[in-house]
Parts: structure tokens; sequence; C-alpha cells
């Protein structure tokens, strides 16, 4: 257990430091940021000087290892715009992403797993094709248009939700949240449904399939043969069954819930890493974007190292396998 | 667990019912982007010295109109031609209760000229600037300079004794390795004071009671929040979040006018959108015509005038929010701009004049344009080709975001053949656009932003006679005789003024500045 962590921690760093590399290539046809960093009449001179002075005229090996040299030490530099440490930006930004990212993350199974299982169980009942044409929706529309289709239904018509931003936020010692306050959870409504609306779709359609393919098999046969209620059998059984891959793919969408929450932070000008990183790509703010870069991976990094580690304690054929070659 | 929770979200309720008690008087708007940062000298850019012109203020300010007031300065007097003396205000007082006087004048000076500044052109470096007593400076110029303070409006006083305290005394720099204070805290003399600011989130304004001047406004409370994409920001407006919003897209400007409580303030910019070409280099660089440069044949870039129908573009791109310009400075900023007229829409002629440039066929060019600077540019640029091919001019358009294309098109580089951009003169004076545009190009000095190189000697020396010339009639002639030049040599294109769209709800009233700045000392609200 101990190697297989180790070999995949050594795994995972590698990832990173090929992320940084790729993102580090691309910076090159982002655009100058000196040009984004100065006023129209500054001279040609001082932006020179300016281009010297932050090294972007030094070759790409140089670059590129001042940079890892300082990730190593979690040192991301200064904001080219902001003119702050980075990683203190992205951290105060956090708590945004991530307070947006996990509820859309949980209204999406909250939601997605009755969804799957009332169509998996009526399959040609008429509120089971409605839904299956809604989860049409989620899955074809584009991100932006929902939230703006959203905004103009519920801020700019009914005039119930606001249309931008977290509403009323509490400091708890540095963790800016939203969910203490009416304000707070009202802002987060509609950015929460647009961002998790993809992910619904995607678990109520695995959860139906998975549905229709257990209640198929022997032991659900013979839980009706021994007369067990229709829901002991629907929930304790069939459910339960269905929930394994599920709970992976969620696990794995996180990570992607908090690498796409740029659209939907932006459409709703919400203050998060994504809205940040999008904004630093317009004033192409390098220190910025290699440090969300490295940090995205990273969260995918991880997740991917915990759903490795959980599959190894979950399926016990797993370790007795490993077991008996490591004897 | 449970208690504290009702506790905090009691006292949330709470601070939501105080904000909504003082609502009346609270202004909330919003702009597509942030003020980069708080230092008044980090960076020269019209949003970022709008915001911080409520905030702090120079020796003058410009009124509604743009037209020069005494701020900081009482009143000053030019005693010989290169020694004006300012006479400083009495009794004025920073946020932070420090008294304002010449130190402070001097240490700004000199902060502003310092490494780091962006505003380093606000005030020449051979200007010297002496303390006569403790509200008298002098400032002696080398030559006579007849705008020595244009541009003071948005030089900002700064106070010496804070900046010290706070070890801000070198402006805001990237390249410093650390926070700069200034950058972050405010300290101006200015009637709002920044009580909170979290960048990209929000900004909140409170009026500065101890503020010298009687406040015409009405506002006791102000939150700034940028919103950037365009359709949020009109949502915001539409359902009431904020009382005032720009820029409002011009395809938006109907609907806002059409929702009930709202409607879209218009106006012109001082901001001049043109076309340019290379007649520098000897050979186009984006061009199937080789061994020579098409645009130094005016005939050619007069076909090219002569083929961009304005009030097309105005119709169609801009939906009549823009001005047609016959010159590169806004008329609001020179008086002898009547004088001009652009030269006439007429493909016919347009066509004739290339065949005698020996291009019966035409030729191709390749065309730079940025897709997210100014109003509409690329749909300006795409109109623009289309016009061109009706006379057999073919252009490869390439539209790139701002960080992009600046990247190609400016110095050292200035890689392009055909391009379209956009000039405010900073000073609202016509040197600036002689000096940064067409005047030739010289390592260092004139002619930095002059990126197809359009060269006149005889226009150089007007420009320097404008630079030093202090009798205001001789002067703008000068100017005159130089426009003049530039237009009968069809040396740019100058396309139009593109026009201010500022969404508000009709409980406010407010001054829309033609400089794109929003002073809030100017708005009242029912």
């Amino acid at each position: 257990m101990l190697a297989f962590t180790i070999n995949r921690l050594a795994q995972s760093l590698l990832v990173m430091f090929f992320v940084a590399l790729v993102a580090f290539a691309m910076f090159r046809y982002v655009g100058d940021p000196v040009h984004q960093m100065v006023g129209i009449e500054t001279t040609l001179e001082e932006r020179e000087a300016l281009r010297v002075e932050l090294g972007l005229n030094d070759p790409f090996y140089m670059q590129f290892g001042r940079f890892v040299g300082n990730a190593i030490q979690l040192d991301f530099g200064i904001s080219y715009q902001h003119k702050k440490p980075v990683t203190e930006m992205i951290v105060a930004r956090m708590p945004a992403t991530l307070e947006l990212s996990i509820l859309s993350a949980l209204f999406a199974l909250l939601v997605g797993v009755p969804m799957g299982v009332y169509t998996g169980l009526n399959r040609d009942g008429f509120l089971s094709k409605c839904f299956m044409t809604i989860s049409l929706i989620g899955i074809s529309l584009p991100t932006f248009l929902i939230g703006i289709l959203l905004i103009f239904l519920f801020a700019v018509i009914l005039g119930v939700l606001p249309s931008f931003g977290r509403g009323t936020v509490i400091d708890l010692g540095g963790w800016r949240t939203g969910l203490l306050t009416i304000g707070g959870l009202k802002a987060l409504i509609m950015p929460a449904i647009t961002l998790g609306l993809f992910q619904m779709t995607l678990i109520m359609r695995l959860v139906r399939a998975e549905m229709l393919e257990v209640l198929r098999t022997d032991y659900i046969k013979f839980a009706r043969a021994r007369g067990l209620s229709n829901s002991a059998v629907n929930f304790g059984h069939a459910l339960k069954n269905t929930l394994v891959p599920v709970i992976t793919i969620t696990g794995l969408q996180l990570g992607s819930i908090i690498a796409f929450a740029i659209i939907t932070e932006t459409v709703f000008q919400w203050p998060g890493m994504g809205l940040l990183f999008l904004q630093s790509i317009q004033t192409v703010d390098i220190p910025i974007m290699a440090a969300y870069l490295i940090m995205i991976a990273m969260f995918f990094v991880v997740i991917n190292l915990i759903v490795d580690m959980l599959y190894y304690v979950v399926d016990p054929r797993l370790r007795i396998e490993r077991g008996i070659r490591g004897t | 667990m449970r208690k504290t929770l009702t506790g905090v979200a009691l006292a949330a309720a709470a601070t939501i019912a105080l904000a909504q008690s003082a609502d009346a008087k609270t202004l909330r708007w919003a702009f597509q982007g942030d003020a980069q940062g708080l230092d008044p000298y980090g960076l020269n850019e019209t949003f970022t010295l709008g915001m911080l012109g409520n905030v702090y203020e120079g020796l003058i300010r410009r009124g509604p109109n743009l037209d020069i007031q005494p701020a900081l300065a009482e009143r000053w007097e030019i005693l010989e031609p290169t020694r004006w003396r300012f006479h400083l205000r009495k009794g004025v007082k920073f946020h932070n209760g420090n008294t304002f006087d010449a130190d402070d004048v001097v240490f700004s000076a000199t902060r502003v000229r310092a490494d780091g500044s962006d505003l380093k052109t606000r005030i020449r470096p051979e200007v010297k600037v002496v303390k006569v007593d403790s509200h008298t400076v002098d400032f002696i110029t080398p030559g006579p300079n007849p705008i020595l303070h244009s541009e003071w409006a948005t030089w900002f006083i700064m106070d010496k004794e804070w900046t010290e305290k706070n070890k801000a005394v070198k402006p805001a720099s990237v390249t410093a390795g650390t926070e700069n204070y200034a950058n972050f805290h405010s300290n101006g003399t200015g009637p709002f004071m920044i009580v909170e600011r979290e960048t990209d989130v929000k900004t909140v304004f409170k009026p500065f009671k101890g503020w010298w001047d009687k406040p015409q406004h009405n506002v006791t409370e102000a939150i700034m929040t940028p919103i950037g994409s365009d359709a949020t920001r009109v949502a915001a407006l539409l359902s009431g979040q904020v009382d005032m919003a720009y820029p409002v897209p011009v395809q938006d400007i109907k609907r806002v006018n059409a929702n009930a409580g709202t409607s879209v303030l218009k106006g012109p910019e001082l901001r001049t959108i043109y076309l340019g070409f290379d007649q520098g280099r000897d050979e186009l660089l984006e061009s199937n015509v080789k061994g020579k440069n098409p645009f130094r044949d005016k005939r050619v870039r007069a076909a090219f005038y002569h083929a961009v129908d304005i009030e097309a573009i105005k119709k169609k791109v801009m939906r009549n929010l823009s001005t047609p310009s016959a010159i590169m400075i806004s008329p609001k900023l020179f008086s002898k701009s009547g004088d001009f007229k652009r030269h006439a829409y007429d493909p016919k002629k347009a066509k004739s004049l290339l065949s005698d440039a020996g291009y019966a066929n035409g030729f191709e060019v390749g065309m730079d344009c940025p897709n997210n600077r100014y109003v509409n540019d690329e749909q300006i640029c795409i109109a623009v080709s289309g016009m061109l091919a009706k006379i057999g001019v073919k252009v490869k358009l390439l539209a790139q975001p701002k960080a992009l294309y600046f990247k190609k098109v400016l110095g050292p580089a200035y890689n392009t053949s055909f391009y379209l951009l956009g000039w405010t003169p900073g000073s609202f004076d016509s040197w600036n656009v002689l000096n940064n545009l067409i005047n030739c190009q010289e390592k260092g000095g004139r002619g930095k932003f002059n990126l197809g190189n359009y060269c006149n000697k005889t226009v150089d020396g007007l420009t320097d006679s404008v630079l030093v010339e202090t009798d205001a009639a001789k002067r703008d002639g000068m100017i005159a005789d130089a426009f003049k030049s530039l237009h009968d040599e069809f040396g740019y294109i100058p396309l139009h003024q593109q026009g201010l769209a500022w969404g508000k709800s009709d409980k406010v009233t407010l001054a829309q500045r033609a400089d794109n700045q929003f002073m809030m000392f100017y708005v009242n609200i029912k």
C-alpha cells in the first residue's frame, strides 16, 4: 500500500511537471504581457526595460527553470497586473470556487440520482420522458447560454434572484463564505444550477443505465421471488449496486467542475479562481496563469490518487492479488 | 454550534437591513473591468485614473465639459515663459487628516517621474519643481510650454508623510518583489474615500466629510463592481441591481431604453479610430506586390480613403453611435476642426486612382485589427475589407485579441501593412497627436505610435513650433497646417470618434464626460 502510494505520488509530480512545461510553451503565443501592463504613452525603451527586468527576454529553458525552482518552494511570483503575490490571490479566490463547485456537485447528485432511479424504474412513464428531454437540453446547451437564459428569466424578468456576484459574504477567518446569509445563498442558486446541470444529466443517465442493467440480474429476480417489498428491492439492492460507478464518476467530475467553473464564473461575475484565470489570459498575466494551471493539475492528480486508493480499499480482490504477489 | 450559526445569520441579517436603510443614496455602478491598482502612478489608463479621480486630486481638474478648473491650485500665473507659479489652496486636508502643502506637490513631482511610474509623461524630466513657500510652487521649464498643466488633472497629489510612513515612496512596481502599500490603500484629498476594496470584486466609497469643495452630489455610499461579461452587465442594470453601468454594447442600447426605468446616455468620446498604412518599408510585409510598396503612392492611399463608406460604417456597424471624423483628433479638442471635411466616398474614383497607380486589378494586403479593444473594432475591419473588395483590393484580415494585436503591430517590430488603431491624446491637445502619430519615426523620440511611418519633415517642423508657441491663435493655425498636409497626402484614414454609451437608472442624474471618466461627485440620486 505504501509503495503504491509513493509510486503514485512520483507519477503525480511528473504529470505536474509536464503540465507546467506545456503551459509555459503555450504562454509564448498568448501575447505580450508588457503591453498590457503599461499605458499607451509609455515609450518603447521603457517597455523593453520592463521586459528585461521581468526576464521575458531570457531563453525558454531559463524562464522555465526559474519558474520550477520557485514553484517547488510554493512561490508563484507576483501578478503582473495586480502587483500582489499570486499564491495569496488564488487562496483568497478559492472559497468562492469551492463553494460553488461543491454545491453544484451536490445539486447534480441529489437531483440526478433520484431522477435516474425514477426513469430507470418507469421507463415509459410520461415524467420519465420529460426528464429525458431535460437531460438532453442539459447535455446539448452550452453552459454560458444556460447561464444567460437563467439570468434573463430569474433576474431580469422575474426579479427574484441576483444576476451577478456572491451576494453578502461573511469572513470566517480568511474563508469568505456565502453559505451563511440569505443573500449569499440566493446568489448561489443560478450559478450552481448552471455549473451542475451537465453533471446532473450525466449522473441521471448513468444511474438510469445502471438501474436497467441491475434490474435484469438474477439476484434482483431472486429478491423479488423472496417476496421483498418493491422499495426494499429497488433501493436496498438495486440502487446500492449502481452506486459504485456513480461515486467514481462524481469524484472524477468534481475536478472538472472546479476546472470548468471558468465559464460559469465569467457569466455570473463570480469572484472565484476561474474568473481570475480568464482575466489573466486577457491581460497575459503569466504568473497567475501558470499557478492556476499547476493547481488545477494538482487537483486532478490528487482526486485521481484518492480514487485509486479507494479502489484498493473497496475492492478486496485487488488487495489479495497484490498480497499474494508480495509474498 | 446551532446557536453560533443563528448568531451569525442574525448579524448578517442586521448588516443587510442596515445596508438597505441607507439604500436611498447608495450608488451602485459597474464597469467592464477594475482599476488595476490604487497607486495613482501605476497605470496611465482611462478607467484606473478616472476611478482614482474621485479619490485623489490634481492641481487642476476637468469640468463636465473638460474645461480646466482650479483644484488643489487656487490659481496660477506665468511669471516668465519658462516659469509657472502655482498658488496652492489653503486648508486642504488629506483623508487621513494631514494638511496639504507645497512639500506634497514637490514630492509628487518626484514620485511621478520615478522608476516604476507609468505617468512619467505628466511632467518632463527636465522640469524643475521649486517650493517658494508653504503654499506656492514654481515649475521651471527648459523652454516655453503653453500646455504644461493640461495633463495635470490626472497627476494626482499624494501625501508625502503618508507614503514615507507606509514605505510607498516609490511607485508600485511588479519587479520590486513586494506589495506596495499605496497600491492597496489610498489617501487623497478628493471628495470620496475608499473604505473597502477587493480587487475585481468590489470597491466601496464613502464621501469625505473634510473635502475642501462644496459637494454637488448627494451620494452617501458608492459601490463599484466590475462586471466583465456584456450580457451580465446589461442584465444587472435591467434588473435594477446596479444604478449605472458602462459601457453598454451598441446592440443592447435599444433594449436598455425600452426597459422601464433605465436609459442610455450617449455622447461622443474623445478617442479617434483610424486606419494606417505602412509607408516606410520598400516592400510591404504582407502583400502580393513585390519589389515596391503600393502605399508609398499617394494615389493608392487616396483610393483606399475614397473606398471607405463611412456613413455605412456609422449606420450598420456602429448603429449611429459614432461621429465620422476628418482629422486625427476629436473636434472637441481642436478649435479649427470645422475647417476639415472628409474626402468623399467615391468607389468609382477610387477604382480609377488605383488603375492610374498601376493596380487596375487590385492587389492583396494583410490587415491587422484588434477584436476586444474598441467598440466593434473587428466588425469595422470586416466592413472595410468588404468595401475595399469592391475596388479590387483583397484584404487578408487578421483580427485578434489586443494582447496579440499590440505585440504584432507596436514597436519595435511594427509588423503590419495596414491596420486599425484608436488614439486619445492624454493631454487633450493636438501636439500629442502630431508628436506620437504623425511625426517621422525617430528612435527614442517622436513618432512612437506612427506605426506605418508616415513622414513629412514640414509637419515635423510645425510640430516643434507648436510645442513652444504660446499665442493660442497662432498655435492653432500651425496645428491646422500640419493636419492639412496629412489630410492632403492621405497619410491616415481617420474613421470616427466612437460613441460613449452609459446605461443608467432614471433615478440617477450624472455628468458624462467625453473622456469616459465617471466622476461620482456629479451624481445625484432621487
